[in-house]
């Protein structure tokens, strides 16, 4: 069967409606079905419909996602009562352990990212990834460090993947891959993510999943829970009326 | 007996609006094998460069068929070529220069 692909995580300059254009053309070029951008919290309504016009002319899926970056645990908790029903994806950058700890066990939040940068700020281990088991999270890789980045501090980041991955594989956590990209330079085709993921070694077959089965897992679901038909998982309404 | 060495035909689309000359690409190629893999897995590469056409910014490279995923993944980790940003895709795989032309035919 054929994959569908999707991008969780784009991040143009919202400001520049020339760049989120050309980016979203050139997902579509890339082949990927979906994509994901990431807009500020108090994002208006209006701006969303904007995006979503460019990506039917474009005939590319949507999702609005956020990315909150929590001090604490209540602050975390306080987002995601904010701002779980407005966006399609929330994502949690941990910057700290007792917020990686919170956002592993929440099951309204969908990807957990660590910093690429300070690899002292990586929280996923044992601990993380059998919370993550628990809920619904999964583990979040941006490739934009990946190109980006040369010499030690890429090594480091290798190794650092490679721990996860292999802790996120024995804990059974989905992994999602996604370009991270700012710029239309550093999108990638997903199976160039997939190649990339080889330097890892998160295996062929993993590294397609997590740029098109698990992606589109989240969506379905996220959408599903969204829709007002949704009452609880298993749950939904199917008829309203007096006769009901 | 020895086996006889199976090649691939990579045909790739380069992103770049500036000019790019053939020895420039493949010299970009070449440091992101060695960079990634250094002199051992370059040497299994067997890269070599079959053509270019800068109007239609596609090059054709040959490369071990052992070593494809790792042509691969180099290829997408290149994003400068000297301070030119750049991005190379992978149009099309193939085990010889016919079927590789035929399958990125317009």
């Amino acid at each position: 069967m054929k994959r569908t692909y999707a991008d969780l995580h784009l991040c143009p300059d919202l400001a520049n409606g020339e760049q989120v254009l050309r980016m979203v053309n050139k997902a579509s070029k890339l082949e990927y079905r979906l994509v994901a951008i990431t807009v500020p919290p108090n994002f208006a309504e209006t701006n969303v419909k904007g995006l979503l016009n460019v990506c039917k002319e474009a005939k590319m899926d949507l999702a609005t996602r956020v990315d909150l970056k929590p001090r604490t645990p209540e602050e975390l908790l306080k987002a995601l009562r904010r701002f779980r029903r407005e966006f399609e994806i929330v994502a949690v950058t941990c910057e700290s352990k007792d917020v990686a700890r919170q956002a592993a066990k929440d099951r309204r939040v969908d990807l957990l990212d660590f910093s690429p940068f300070d690899f002292r700020r990586r929280f996923f281990d044992l601990a993380e990834a059998e919370l993550a088991s628990n809920g619904l999270a999964c583990l979040e890789i941006d490739m934009k460090p990946l190109l980006i980045l040369e010499g030690p501090s890429r090594i480091r980041l290798l190794s650092s993947l490679r721990r996860e991955t292999a802790i996120a594989r024995k804990f059974g956590v989905p992994v999602v891959m996604s370009s991270g990209a700012s710029d239309e330079r550093l999108m990638r085709k997903p199976q160039e993510l997939a190649a990339l993921a080889n330097l890892f070694d998160l295996g062929q077959k993993a590294a397609l999943d997590a740029v098109s089965g698990n992606p589109m897992l989240i969506m379905k679901r996220n959408r599903e829970k969204l829709s007002p038909r949704f009452v609880a998982p298993g749950i939904r309404v199917v008829r309203r009326g007096k006769d009901c | 007996m020895l086996k006889r060495a199976k090649r691939r035909y990579l045909a790739l689309e380069i992103g770049c609006e500036e000019p790019i000359d053939s020895g420039e690409l493949m010299n970009a190629v070449w440091n992101a094998v060695m960079k990634l893999y250094g002199e051992y897995g370059a040497s299994q590469a067997g890269l070599s460069m079959i053509d270019y056409d800068p109007d239609k910014r596609r090059l054709v490279i040959r490369t071990a068929h052992t070593a494809v995923e790792m042509v691969r993944t180099a290829l997408a980790s290149i994003t400068r070529i000297g301070n030119k940003a750049v991005a190379i895709h992978v149009l099309a795989v193939s085990g010889t220069i016919k079927a590789l032309y035929k399958k990125i035919k317009p």
